[in-house]
């Protein structure tokens, strides 16, 4: 019997051939933490002396949540982890570089590598065709000291998608009517492994937008098979040479086949305060927005600002809607302002932060008031999320925002987007 | 060992945020008093009111969201001494093992807010002392009862050096 994506690289790194319901012992090829995790994985170290890294070259430590700090208490877990890193020659990613997700798969992740973080997005370099998946800093901590892990092999959902997007509907959409469809815990303890010519035909802006909410129908990963857009992806970042193309056995066995036609999608808006709490973008048509937030692990890249600006460029924003940027990380902080997106959303009337999580924890750079609406490119719509358990939290993709941004309510991106923005979804 | 207690009813979805809200997350390296706020922003009495030994019962998916250890972490620091839930998030199921507080899925619907629970960890057992319902949960995984047994993730490596799960 064949081998799904999960089982191949599980077993490339248990030595044995698993299959799903299996445990594995693992060796790790990176570990990835983060400042709301990370000073306490250093602390479960340091309490059992085991303070170091197997593999210190692709161990990284973020400061991305809270980056700048905008409390003593933080700036001082940022000491903990600046320490740990020169300690033990770990990679360290400061104020400014950005979201961990995005970094990882610029800088550090390989077709075919096991990455264990301590962040639950981790799951986001599955798009590379990396076994990735979020666990709890102790979990993290011993992966660093040790180099391995233990895995529970997981089943394997197949969401095979055929069929092009319609204008104006993208892969966010596409991740959230999935979510909406199967629920928040829908997949819970399972893979996903998207496949099908969307799929094939999509680049990878939009596939880490796919993977990276695997997490929020409850799954272990979301991966991706690796081929010609891996590659490419990896040139673009001069790491041509980790490229290594993987697809899942003809005959993998899955435990369920979920196939979605992407021509038949509309754009959809999660509502608060559950990600699967799904709607058409009809259906919240006309709720007003107090704040939109641009930016995440899920939809802060370049590809996402250009739709957002192709939208509102020559336009005025709501006066009554305040509107954030973070780009996900400093290449593509520098590649927007190249291309001169961050002027046109500067001039649109945006506040553009430096690149990393910013409000998407709750902690700064945009807590919501009492009673307060936001309309956010981010991946979970929680309860207290952004800061503030009495704000509301709406999801969609970049050019819902857009449109919201202009009119002050939500509304329909699929008139407004031109034909130009529909292209950039197509592989190049 | 036997557990008893009170259990504190909460429904589905209880996501990390509720349990260790993000506003708080200048307490995450003092967790005592992160422990205070414990599922705040579900319960705003819950923290106050907890005694030792209770048990947090959930609905379905309880813990999903953000990998943060801290919130079954600060759940154990308050007393609890299990949860039980319909389903469990992965993170938040893998983290309480490593964090040696017992999650036990059952079927919840059968317990009420308040209701006295006895909960027997060999024979998987919970006993409502209220109702006389006596609710069986499903064995935890080989592995994570070895983890669970050395007293968490931390306590098992101290004690191998390494994994030793199978």
């Amino acid at each position: 019997m064949g081998m799904t994506l999960a089982e191949k690289i599980i077993s490339q790194h248990a030595g044995k051939n698993v299959k799903a319901g299996e445990i594995a012992l693992v060796n790790v090829d990176v570990c990835l933490t983060q400042d709301g995790t990370g000073p306490l994985a250093i602390r479960q170290l340091q309490k059992i002396d085991l303070e170091k890294a197997a593999n210190p070259k692709s161990t990284v430590l973020f400061i991305d949540h809270a980056a700048p700090s905008p409390r003593s208490e933080l700036s001082n877990d940022h000491i903990t982890i600046r320490k740990f890193a020169e300690k033990t020659g770990a990679c360290l990613s400061d104020v400014g570089e950005g979201v961990c997700h995005q970094i990882i798969a610029e800088s550090y992740l390989k077709p075919g590598d096991i990455l264990i973080g301590a962040d639950s997005h981790t799951c986001t370099g599955g798009a590379l065709c990396a076994f990735s998946t979020g666990m709890g800093s102790t979990d993290v901590a011993i992966g660093i000291a040790l180099g391995k892990t233990w895995l529970r092999v997981p089943e394997t959902f197949k969401i095979e998608v055929s069929g092009e997007f319609k204008k104006g509907v993208y892969a966010k959409d596409l991740i959230l009517h999935l979510i909406g469809k199967i629920g928040a815990d829908g997949a819970t303890y399972k893979a996903l492994e998207f496949c099908g010519e969307t799929i094939e035909n999509m680049n990878m802006s939009s596939r880490l937008t796919l993977a990276n909410m695997a997490v929020e129908a409850g799954a272990k990963a979301g991966l991706i098979a690796s081929d010609k857009t891996t590659k490419k992806f990896l040139k673009e970042y001069g790491r041509e040479k980790d490229f290594k193309a993987i697809k899942a056995d003809n005959d993998a066995e899955y435990e369920k086949v979920i196939k979605i036609d992407a021509s038949k999608l509309v754009p959809i808006v999660s509502f608060p305060h559950t990600v699967d709490n799904t709607k058409t973008v009809d259906q919240a048509k006309g709720i007003e927005v107090d704040q939109i937030f641009i930016g995440t692990c899920t939809n802060g890249r370049l590809e996402d600002l250009e739709i957002f600006a192709n939208i509102v460029k020559g336009k005025r924003k709501h006066s009554k809607t305040r509107l954030i940027v973070v780009p996900a990380s400093k290449r593509v902080f520098l590649d927007a302002l190249d291309k001169g997106i961050i002027k046109t959303l500067v001039d649109f009337g945006a506040a553009v932060l430096a690149p990393g999580c910013g409000p998407c924890v709750g902690v700064h750079e945009g807590i919501l008031g009492d009673g307060e609406i936001c309309l956010s490119t981010m991946n979970r719509n929680f309860k207290g999320r952004m800061g503030n358990p009495k704000g509301f939290i709406y999801l969609a993709s970049p050019a819902t925002c857009a449109v919201a941004s202009v009119l002050g309510e939500i509304a329909d991106p699929r008139r407004f987007v031109n034909k130009a923005n529909s292209k950039s979804k197509k592989t190049k | 060992m036997l557990l008893t207690g009170k259990a504190w009813k909460f429904g589905d979805n209880i996501s990390t945020d509720l349990i260790a809200p993000g506003r708080l997350f200048h307490l995450r390296s003092n967790l005592p008093e992160l422990a205070k706020h414990v599922l705040e922003d579900a319960d705003p009495e819950f923290a106050k009111k907890v005694q030792v030994g209770d048990f947090v019962v959930g609905g379905n998916n309880f813990g999903l969201g953000s990998s943060r250890e801290h919130a079954p972490t600060i759940i154990k620091l308050a007393g609890v001494s299990a949860v039980l839930a319909k389903s469990f998030a992965r993170i938040f199921y893998r983290n309480a093992i490593n964090v040696g507080l017992p999650v036990l899925i059952c079927d919840t619907d059968k317990i009420k807010n308040g209701d006295e629970l006895e909960v027997d960890l060999e024979k998987g057992t919970v006993v409502n002392k209220i109702t006389g319902d006596v609710l069986k949960f499903a064995p935890l995984p080989k592995a994570m009862i070895r983890i669970l047994n050395d007293g968490g993730l931390l306590a098992h490596i101290q004690k191998y050096g390494d994994f030793k799960i199978d």
